[in-house]
């Protein structure tokens, strides 16, 4: 939200709102942002969800992906005004309501596929988008699909092994990479519920 | 007895919450914060003439500019020379905000704070700054040719001379069977994490108490440079470092301009301010590292043992030299490596160039060292007709030679003298891990098929946990938490799991009642910082210290109640409890209630306490003279000297005949840190290294043209390797305990790119035939190399 502080005289080029309605992780929001406002600027700022983050506004290292209806694009190069109508779905989007994480977000801790946690939300919405088209790569492909997302701690290795864990926990499961895990009321599948 | 949990692969609790996105980072914070955007130099080297703010005045959303006439005359002070040493003649640091002069693109000109980061560049592009641009020098050659000078008042260019000698090595040289000489480049490159810079303050005007949070590997000493340059007391500041996006080095470099002046403007203002940089102003503004240019004698015997060894660089510090001559001493230090040396001569010039300064990266200094010596044992087997692995084998310090003091003086003033390894043990295991002897074969079949095979190794010792001190500090609360601090700050390392591990061996408690906070001067106020694989050895065993504290004093309370010596109980099951016989207990928690002579019954630990109090001595005070209330203890962990973690790395490079392109077949990599505690974490610290080795050994350069522009300021065109450019590593640990810390271990972070360049070097070097003596290298330099040598032959 912009702040209403300041007494400068105010243009009317930055001062132009524009309405915007978009679905984020199932929820309808509606919100009056100006022409030039980043996507990842409206999710971070506007609707304060900082699961999403900036790693460089030049659409290089993947950590703001997002998935728009399903399909993974970088949040930095995009308009937040140029969604209007679509559905998005970030990392806040993933857990189960009690916390359960999601497949891939499972994998990711079983293989230490993350450190500082910075490039992860982005890692992990690019690997749901990647296994949605492809739910049944082999090793290359892994490689190859998880190339558009930089990260400086791990050295890759779990990130990869946990892509093909994730994989596996898909198949023949009536889960959709892309959606909201769901925790069968019975189930004692060892999943974490931490905090 | 519970299962020890030290050297246990524990999943790490910091996780879920950072899987989720629930991180919480420096951006994250101050939603309501205006926000600064900074005017940079876009010249390397400029007198600035004048600065017309007018057009900027205009923009919708600005809230002020500042500029360094603006500021009150503290600030007009350089920032510290932060690790001063006799051999700097000239030092020289920056100012918050230029005065007068630039000296590197990306310098801090004027800040500008506004409703938010949009309305802050539109201000930044309206500001008029006119410049007399002056000669940039660019590069370590040119600077010590000193055509031109950085600072007017160091027409050397030269900031610091310094030399070290162990023996006599140009005597040893000069009577040696066999001598060479050789020059050696390696070029810049920076840490890079995925989280840029970042600050926010908040000023309370109420409490007259300031708050910032920081992204930095050093909170308490961000805390302590601000109280001082915003003259406030200690008692007014607190830092907090939340979570990091990644450190590698570049967040140990304290205080930025930004870390002064925003909390400043947030006073000035009355309102939270936060500095959030973009990835072009980290590439200019935030420091980089290795560049130096390195010449070599060595003389040596048939076996091929060093006889002496004559080392000279030049190491390019950049445009101001905030923290002295750390990388270029340990460079001079570490280029030993795990070998015998007995006449060596080290001399470095540090010197000024018009670029961003340089402090440590990731291996700091160490993976410069690596190369010299690395290189130069591969060029003495190569002369000799050898191979590289018995050369280094020749010259090894045996084991039982170890403790081996040099001589010589390390980073932090002690003794450089390593403390324990099994350097002939770390040899034989790499060997076999990347099937060495079988390599000819391997080569053999390649070449039947008209690929190009080729082969490397390097060896490193790496002095870790440098001093002076971590602290811990460990309470059990009454509801049976584990609260454990510690003032060092965490970029990923797992801390908040490594920490609680030892905590809870100690205390006989599950590791999820454990709660780990690091980097919050509320919580710890004393502490040096992250940064020389420190934090493990250094708060991990302050931590374990300050635990046996606690536990000594449970024991004292419980043995008080149950009547029952001390000796015969134990911590275990979050209980105290007679050994043997497990049911005469009492829980923890109720010992901390115990602790504790205030004993309102807030809940059923506290109504159990009363159960087991004594009888009290009516003459003695309830909290006796040398004790305290609460199941609480802090302790310090100081020791004399490094301890020296090892490793080697072997590596297979396939290079394309036609096109040079330069493959990473395989990457095998022997590691000694000692104890270790949590394997999996100390696995994925080796596994980043080794990227970020192989990134600096092939993709990774900082491109400068001549007139001090860098000209790849972006991912697009600084190559930082993607999953596709990491090869799969094998990994063997060897644990040589340290002597020197009660958990016996050795620092593991920047392990891992240390040995890169040095490996990869002399694969392609065995691959190819063309001698490697610049790192890094790009497929169009090999190719051109290779042709060079095939029209020079023909």
């Amino acid at each position: 939200m912009t702040a209403t502080h300041g007494t400068t005289t105010r243009t009317a080029a930055a001062h132009e709102r524009v309405e915007v309605t978009l679905t984020v992780n199932g929820t309808p929001r509606t919100a009056s942002v100006a022409p030039r406002r980043l996507l990842s600027d409206f999710l971070r700022h506007d609707l304060e969800m900082t699961g999403t983050h900036v790693g460089c506004e030049h659409g290089v290292c993947g950590a703001c992906t997002v998935l728009l209806d399903g399909a993974p694009i970088r949040s930095c190069l995009t308009f937040a005004i140029s969604v209007d109508g679509r559905e998005l779905t970030t990392v806040e989007g993933l857990a189960a309501d009690d916390g359960t994480l999601h497949p891939v977000q499972q994998a990711f801790r079983d293989h230490h596929g993350l450190q500082c946690g910075f490039c992860t939300p982005g890692f992990v919405m690019s690997a749901c988008g990647f296994l949605a088209e492809n739910p049944d790569p082999d090793e290359d492909q892994i490689r190859e699909g998880m190339a558009g997302n930089l990260c400086r701690c791990t050295g890759y290795a779990g990130i990869l092994d946990a892509v093909k864990q994730a994989a596996g926990a898909f198949a023949g499961s009536a889960t959709h990479p892309c959606e909201q895990h769901r925790v069968d009321a019975d189930a004692t599948d060892g999943h974490d519920r931490e905090a | 007895m519970t299962t020890k949990l030290v050297g246990a692969p524990v999943a790490r609790s910091e996780d879920p919450r950072l899987l989720r996105g629930e991180g919480r980072y420096v951006d994250d914070l101050g939603q309501d914060a205006y926000e600064v955007a900074v005017v940079r130099s876009p010249h390397a080297h400029a007198r600035i003439e004048r600065i017309d703010l007018d057009a900027a005045l205009e923009v919708d959303g600005l809230i002020s500019i500042y500029i360094f006439e603006d500021l009150p005359q503290r600030l007009q002070e350089p920032l510290p020379l932060l690790i001063p040493h006799p051999a700097i003649s000239h030092g020289r640091t920056q100012y918050v905000l230029a005065n007068g002069e630039v000296n590197h693109v990306g310098e801090a000109i004027a800040l500008v704070v506004a409703e938010d980061r949009y309305a802050a560049e539109d201000a930044v592009e309206r500001i008029l700054v006119e410049y007399e641009p002056l000669p940039a020098v660019v590069g370590p050659e040119l600077a010590r040719d000193a055509e031109h000078a950085v600072h007017d008042d160091i027409p050397s260019n030269v900031a610091a001379h310094l030399e070290q000698t162990i023996g006599d090595a140009p005597s040893a040289i000069a009577d040696a069977p066999h001598r060479l000489s050789f020059r050696l480049d390696i070029e810049r490159s920076a840490s890079t994490p995925m989280e840029t810079r970042g600050t926010y303050a908040r000023w309370d005007a109420d409490d007259q108490r300031l708050r910032l949070y920081s992204s930095t590997q050093a909170p308490t000493s961000v805390r302590a440079a601000v109280a001082a340059y915003l003259e406030l007391d200690l008692a007014q500041v607190e830092c907090i470092a939340p979570d990091i996006g990644g450190g590698f080095g570049v967040k140990i470099m304290h205080p930025w301009p930004e870390e002064i002046l925003v909390p400043w403007v947030a006073k000035v203002l009355g309102h939270d301010v936060k500095f959030t940089e973009d990835r072009r102003e980290h590439f200019v503004s935030a420091n980089h590292e290795r560049s130096q240019v390195q010449w070599i004698e060595v003389g040596f015997d048939d076996d091929g043992r060093i006889l002496g060894l004559d080392v000279e660089f030049v190491h390019d510090h950049g445009a101001y030299i905030p923290y002295g001559l750390i990388v270029p001493i340990i460079t001079s230090t570490q280029l030993i490596g795990p070998y015998k040396l007995e006449n060596y001569r080290v001399t470095f010039d540090s010197v000024y160039t018009n670029t961003t300064p340089v402090t440590p990266y990731r291996g700091a200094g160490r993976p410069q060292g690596c190369f010299a010596m690395e290189r130069t044992i591969d060029r003495v087997a190569a002369h000799l007709g050898k191979d590289r692995t018995e050369v280094r084998a020749v010259n090894f310090l045996q084991p039982e030679e170890l403790p081996y003091d040099f001589g010589l003086m390390f980073q932090d003033g002690r003794a450089y003298r390593y403390d324990s390894g099994d350097f002939p043990g770390s040899l034989a295991a790499l060997k076999e891990l990347v099937d060495w002897d079988g390599f000819a074969q391997r080569r053999a079949a390649a070449q039947a098929e008209g690929r190009l095979l080729g082969i490397g190794m390097a060896a490193y010792v790496e002095g870790t946990g440098v001093g002076p001190y971590e602290g811990g500090h460990v309470l059990v609360e009454p509801n049976g938490t584990v609260q454990v601090s510690t003032g060092l700050s965490t970029q990923g390392q797992g801390h908040q799991t490594s920490f609680a591990q030892i905590a809870a061996d100690e205390l006989g408690v599950d590791v999820a009642d454990v709660k780990v906070v690091t980097g919050d001067t509320r919580r710890f106020p004393y502490a040096v910082g992250t940064f020389a694989s420190r934090a493990a050895v250094m708060s991990g065993n302050a931590i374990h210290l300050a635990a046996r504290k606690v536990r000594e004093k449970a024991l004292r309370i419980a043995s008080e109640a149950l009547e029952v010596d001390a000796q015969d109980l134990e911590l275990a099951e979050g209980q105290v409890r007679v050994k043997g016989s497990p049911d005469t207990a009492i829980d923890l928690n109720v010992v901390a209630t115990m602790s504790n002579p205030l004993r309102y019954a807030f809940d059923e630990a506290a109504r159990i306490a009363t159960q087991f109090a004594q009888p009290g001595d009516p003459d003695a005070p309830p909290v006796a003279d040398d004790d305290a209330p609460g199941l609480e203890a802090t302790d310090y962990y100081s020791p004399t000297q490094s301890t020296f973690a090892n490793g080697m790395h072997a590596v297979e490079v396939e290079v394309d005949p036609d096109t040079s392109d330069i493959t990473v077949q395989r990457y095998a990599v022997v590691h000694d840190c000692g104890t270790l505690l949590n394997p999996t974490i100390v696995k994925g610290q080796v596994l980043g290294g080794v990227a970020q080795g192989v990134g600096g050994a092939l993709y990774e350069r900082m491109a400068y043209d001549e007139h001090g522009q860098l000209q790849n300021a972006s991912f697009m065109d600084f190559l930082m390797p993607y999953a596709t450019e990491v090869p799969s590593v094998d990994i063997d640990h060897l644990e040589t305990p340290s002597p020197l810390n009660p958990l016996g271990i050795k620092g593991a972070g920047e392990a891992g790119v240390i040995p890169g360049s040095a490996a990869i070097a002399a694969a392609i070097e065995d691959a190819t035939g063309i001698t490697i003596d610049a790192m890094p290298i790009t497929p169009s330099q090999l190719h051109d190399r290779r042709l060079a040598a095939a029209s020079s032959t023909s």
